[in-house]
This record gives structure tokens, C-alpha cells and sequence, in this order.
């Protein structure tokens, strides 16, 4: 064990200002102690009063039937399954931030991946929702699980990717809560020891488990944390490859397309990105954590922006290629009468423009590093990805093979929207309560870097660059291994 | 349940906190345990703690859910409802890759936390003794068990020498209770044996 501990001038701080570790907890635990700000209860009541809108468009979804929905002959997939995709892929920013990033030892996750693994868990249940309530007669949702029943037991198909996605979405829920909230432990018990008031001590008291800090503890929680980050790396690949295959195992033309789960995972992660950036621009704001949440925080997400946009890009290229190249007629039809052009023209270069032509801005340092840009951008770049599962649905599935079946122009009913308002409605509610009332930033794991990567700790390592390198080793390895 | 009797020391810096452990050690007493705000790598190995086998067990679970899996969709599809789908073989190993995957996660997750939550004992309405409440704040906070030969007042005065900030001495209960964490009293009383110095 080095009791220096030295990281090089040529990374930035990673939090910043001249902090001590109870610096830290105040800075973060302040927003759960102080009372809500009155930003905070605007906000929330109109997220509320969103939920309440969707709750009353499944209302009128349940008692009448999908018939309130203006899905029709061939476009049996619309803005449900649209929304379904666009928020799964959203959901998958939190755990590739805290997992894969934990794995690669990136230490900039510590920042944000507390918020984004919450992020994650609400855009899941969202996405969770518009399968469940496609079905139509959702009292029988249950029907896809695999128990005994009275139907012989007749049992799902467990060929079908639909049931997979069953599977892979309900493990990945599972997963991504279990990880968030066996790290929340230990800053929940954080909260609980500040605790002035009773009834924070009986509720923190009782969501922190008893978490007393001990070190054998921390030892079996490390080992947790890095097994279940090694277990959540392929299963938040799996995720979406697993959506993918809703569409690639079909035969419908613009779907069945061997590119689907790389292209649907770059894609998610890029979506997902983009929703961390909107939501911790606004937090690192209205709660102050600007020296945790620093332009380096936000320039490190941004070349992630810039990375998996190309790659998007790329598979859009590669599909139109390969719809040229492989001289199928139906596949042609699609790509180059269908989507680039004809009545859904609009939205492929919308989407375009979106998610391929304006994050590549962002291969500028001075706009990775600009707040508004980058806040402009994030919510681009989701509309984009909207746009993205838009035309893959609708303007393969408008044209099917069976001219007479053609459908005429698809336009969404108030219900259709509702539901998707509605599902913003519960993410943001959800969001809100989670900033309001847990800690936004992981303490303690920002605690374990603050004295390589904090600002005024970097400082006092200056002299250590000038060092020859037996100086150096001398200096920090004083008291190594005995 | 047994009521002990401990030396606390609470240390600022984890520089000093090392050779601290080091020392106490050396002198022959025994460390109940060290309560730090954060994990503190290699705080483990100073103190003579085994490392954990907590992914040995992760990794049986895992197996249990894929053999479940693999098991389950195999009798489903080749014994108890045998269905013809587009002519493809009944043990359609490739299509039934992605769920034995998920529950290979699902069960390996869900078992790790479960055993993790057990083996330290963690659970909503469990309550411990704290030692100090800046445990989960600033302090990293070392308790020595008293034994019968142990000298309270040299503990201290060693623990001060080593760089403890603050140092007391406190009676307390080892394991755990029911409890709420806004009242002192416990949900239900044992009889404690106390083990006096």
C-alpha cells in the first residue's frame, strides 16, 4: 500500500475544488436534508400531471381496446413499439456507465453513474410498459411467464424472441436494481447517521440494512460490485441484441438485416448517453454539483456521443449498401422508394440529420466543452433516436407485400400520445423523487477517489512530476508490501 | 447475543490509520474491526482478513440457472408438449441460447446479493451498534476487543500514541436486532450475557 497516492498532471481532476471527505458528504446529502426548492415542485407536479394523462389514455386503451390506437392492417407496430425500443435503448446508458466503465477502470463513472443506473431502471419500467398494455387484454399479461397452467399446460414459445425479450428485459430490470441499490447502501447509511429528524431515521434506517461500513463488508461488497458489473457487461449487450431480434428474425423487409443487434446496441448506448447528458446538465445545476459533475464529466460522455453516433451512422450506410448490393427487389423497394424517399421521407432525414450529420460537431473540443451545446444536442440527438425506431417500424411495415394491404397515412390518436407523455410523466416523477429524496452521486465511491483525482490533491502531487524515476518509486513506494 | 467490551479508536487520515493497524497488531490485540467511510484498498490484507469467496458463489449460481434453463425448455419442448415450429428440430439448442444466458445473470445476480445480504447480515428493520456515527461520514473508526487480560486504559493510551484522534472505550452488543433506528429500544429483549475485562 502506497500512502502517496500519484495520478499523472495529464488527466484532469475528476472533482474539484479543495474538498475533504466531509466536504463531500455535505455537498452531496445537502439536497436531501434542505427542502425541496420551489424548480423542484414545479417540476414534479407537471411530471405528475403527465403520469396522470397516460394513466387516463390506458384507461381508455383497456375499457375500449387498442381500437384507440390508430394502429391499423399492416402497421400493427406504431408509436407503442416505437416507444418501447427508443426507451429500452435509453435505458441502457446507466448500466454500461457503471458497469463497463467500472470494468475498463474508467474513474470518471463515479461522478455519474449513481443517476445514470436510476435513469436506467426508470427508462426500463417505461419501456416495460408498452408491450405489457399492446397486448390488449392486459389482465392476461401473465400468460407469458412459464407456470404450470390449465391450457394443458400449454407453454410460451421460447423459440420466439418475443418471449426472449420477456426474459431479457425482466433479468436486466432485476440486475440494474439489485446493482444500484446494493451501492446505495452504504450512502444511504450515510444519510441515516446524519440523520436529525425521526422519521429519517426510521426510513433511511431502514432502506440502508443495517450498513455499518465494516471492512469485511466493504471487501464483500467490492467482490459484488466487480462480478456484478461483469455479469451486467454482457447482459446489457444482450438486451438490445435480444430487441434486435424482434425485428431480425422476421421476414419483412428492411428487418431482417444481419447487422441489427451491433447497430441496435450502438444505438442505445448513444440514446442513452444523451439522456444522462439532458438529465445531469439540469442536476449538476438546480443541486449544485458542478464540482462533481465537471466539463470533464460531461466532455468524456460527449465522445461517447461522437463514437456511437459514427457507428450508427455506419450501419445506416450499411443497410442501404446492402439493399443495393443485395439485389433483392422487396429490401430495395423498402430503402430507396420507402425511407429515403416517399410519404415518410421526412422522417429518415430527420433522423439523419439527427443522430448521423450533427453529433459529428461534436469532434470539437471547444463544443464537446459547451454546456448549452451540449445540452441542445443531448436533446437532438434523442429525438433523433426516436425518429430512428420510427422509420425502422413504420416504413417497413406501411408497404407489405400484398398491394390491397397498403395502408394509407399513420397518424398517431391522442391515446397513442398520452400513453407515451404518460410514460415521460412516470420517468420524470420517478426522477424527481430519486434526486429529491436519495443520493444523486455515488459518496462513498467518490470518497475513494478524491485523494488521487481531486483538484487540490492533484496540486500538492506537483513537485512529484519533476522527480527522477528512482526518486519517484522511492517517494511512493516508502511503505509498500511487507 | 453478547455484550462486549471494546476500545474505539477513530482515526482521520488513512495514511495513518495503516501503520496504526500494523502496530495495534503487532501488539498483540485484537482488532474486532475497522468501520471506514469507503471501501479502503488493501485494508483487508493489513488486518488479516481471508479474502472472499463471494464470486465462487456467484458462479454456482450462475450455473444453477443455466442448467435450469437448459433443463426445463429441453423437457418443455422435447418430452412434455412437443409443438412444431416451421418444421425446426424439438431440441432447438441455438434459440434457446438467449434465455439460458439471461438466467445464467438472473440467477448468479439475484443469488450473489442474496448471499452477500446474508453473510453481512444486512436487511430492512436490522440494527447494529455503531460504533461512531462519522463512521459512514469522515472517520475511519478501528474497535479492539477487550479479553480478560486486556489493559483498557493501556489500549487508549496505545490507540492516542498511534494517531487516533479520539479514543473511548464502549459496551456493546456484537451482533444484531430487530429494530428502528429513531427508537433506542429494541423490538424484542434476549438475555445478554456480559463478558466483563
Amino acid at each position: 500500500m502506497s500512502l502517496i497516492k500519484y495520478e499523472s498532471f495529464v488527466r484532469e481532476p475528476l472533482v474539484d475544488g479543495d474538498k475533504n471527505y466531509h466536504q463531500v458528504t455535505e455537498d452531496i446529502v445537502y439536497t436531501i436534508e434542505a427542502k425541496p426548492t420551489r424548480l423542484w415542485y414545479i417540476g414534479f407536479w407537471i411530471s405528475v400531471a403527465l403520469l396522470l394523462f397516460g394513466v387516463f389514455s390506458l384507461y381508455r386503451e383497456v375499457t375500449y381496446g387498442t381500437g384507440q390506437w390508430n394502429l391499423g392492417k399492416t402497421i400493427g407496430w406504431g408509436w407503442d413499439i416505437t416507444n418501447f425500443v427508443w426507451w429500452v435503448g435509453i435505458g441502457h446508458a446507466g448500466t454500461l456507465i457503471s458497469a463497463i466503465l467500472l470494468l475498463f477502470r474508467q474513474g470518471w463513472r463515479t461522478g455519474v453513474n449513481r443517476a445514470a443506473e436510476a435513469m436506467t431502471i426508470f427508462a426500463v419500467i417505461c419501456a416495460g410498459q408498452f408491450p405489457i398494455w399492446h397486448m390488449g387484454r392486459v389482465w392476461m399479461a401473465f400468460f407469458v411467464m412459464p407456470y404450470p397452467n390449465s391450457r394443458g399446460p400449454l407453454w410460451p414459445n421460447f423459440n420466439s424472441p418475443l418471449l426472449w425479450d420477456v426474459f431479457a428485459i425482466s433479468t436486466y430490470f432485476t440486475v440494474s436494481l439489485l446493482f444500484w441499490y446494493s451501492g446505495l447502501l452504504p450512502d444511504l447509511a450515510t444519510v441515516r447517521d446524519r440523520a436529525k429528524t425521526k422519521l429519517r431515521k426510521l426510513l433511511y434506517g431502514i432502506a440502508s440494512f443495517g450498513w455499518s461500513g465494516s471492512t469485511k463488508h466493504w471487501q464483500r461488497h467490492e467482490s459484488l460490485s466487480l462480478v456484478l458489473a461483469g455479469l451486467s457487461t454482457p447482459l446489457v449487450l444482450s438486451v438490445h441484441t435480444i430487441v434486435s431480434f424482434d425485428f431480425a428474425t422476421s421476414v419483412v423487409p428492411g428487418w431482417h438485416t444481419t447487422i441489427f443487434p451491433p447497430y441496435f446496441v450502438a444505438g442505445a448506448v448513444f440514446s442513452g448517453f444523451a439522456m444522462v447528458q439532458t438529465l445531469m446538465l439540469i442536476v449538476r445545476k438546480v443541486m449544485n454539483l458542478q464540482d462533481y459533475i465537471t466539463l470533464g464529466h460531461i466532455e468524456a460522455m460527449n465522445k461517447v456521443i461522437v463514437l456511437t453516433g459514427s457507428i450508427v451512422g455506419c450501419a445506416y450506410l450499411t443497410e442501404l449498401f446492402i439493399a443495393w448490393y443485395g439485389a433483392n427487389q422487396y429490401e430495395y423497394d423498402i430503402f430507396f422508394k420507402y425511407r429515403i424517399a416517399g410519404a415518410y421521407g421526412w422522417s429518415y432525414w430527420l433522423m439523419m440529420t439527427c443522430n448521423v450529420i450533427s453529433p459529428q460537431l461534436f469532434w470539437f473540443k471547444k463544443l464537446r466543452r459547451n454546456i448549452g451545446f451540449t445540452f441542445f444536442m443531448s436533446v437532438i440527438v434523442n429525438v433523433g433516436m426516436w425518429f430512428e425506431r420510427f422509420v425502422i417500424i413504420v416504413s417497413s411495415l406501411y408497404r407489405d407485400y400484398l398491394p390491397s394491404s397498403w395502408s394509407l397515412y399513420y397518424r398517431p390518436t391522442i391515446y397513442e400520445i398520452g400513453f407515451y407523455m404518460g410514460t415521460f410523466g412516470l420517468f420524470f416523477t420517478c426522477f424527481f423523487l430519486f434526486a429529491k429524496y436519495f443520493p444523486v452521486i455515488a459518496i462513498a465511491e467518490i470518497k475513494s477517489v478524491l485523494k488521487t483525482t481531486g483538484e487540490s490533491y492533484k496540486a500538492k502531487m506537483a513537485d512529484l512530476e519533476n522527480l527522477s524515476v528512482e526518486e519517484f518509486y522511492a517517494k511512493t513506494h516508502h511503505d509498500d508490501h511487507h | 447475543m453478547t455484550i462486549k467490551k471494546f476500545v474505539v479508536g477513530s482515526f482521520d487520515d488513512e495514511a495513518v490509520l495503516f501503520p496504526a493497524v500494523k502496530k495495534v497488531r503487532k501488539a498483540g490485540y485484537k482488532i474486532h474491526d475497522i468501520y471506514t467511510p469507503f471501501p479502503v484498498h488493501g485494508l483487508d490484507g493489513a488486518m488479516g482478513l481471508r479474502d472472499t469467496s463471494l464470486h465462487t458463489a456467484g458462479f454456482i449460481y450462475g450455473l444453477t440457472g443455466l442448467t435450469t434453463a437448459l433443463s426445463f425448455i429441453s423437457w418443455v419442448l422435447t418430452r412434455d408438449w412437443i409443438q412444431n415450429y416451421g418444421g425446426k428440430p424439438h431440441f432447438s439448442l441455438p434459440a434457446w441460447i438467449p434465455i439460458m444466458f439471461e438466467l445464467t445473470v438472473l440467477f448468479s445476480a439475484v443469488g450473489m446479493v442474496l448471499t452477500f445480504c446474508y453473510l453481512c447480515q444486512l436487511a430492512p428493520f436490522v440494527k447494529k451498534h455503531h460504533f461512531h456515527l462519522r463512521a459512514t461520514d469522515d472517520l475511519f473508526v478501528m474497535v479492539i476487543e477487550c479479553t480478560s487480560k486486556t489493559n483498557v486504559q493501556e489500549a487508549e493510551a496505545f490507540l492516542t500514541a498511534a494517531g487516533a484522534q479520539e479514543v473511548n472505550v464502549q459496551l456493546a452488543e456484537t451482533g444484531w436486532w430487530l429494530g428502528r433506528y429513531d427508537m433506542e429500544k429494541k423490538l424484542f429483549e434476549n438475555k445478554t450475557e456480559t463478558v466483563t475485562a
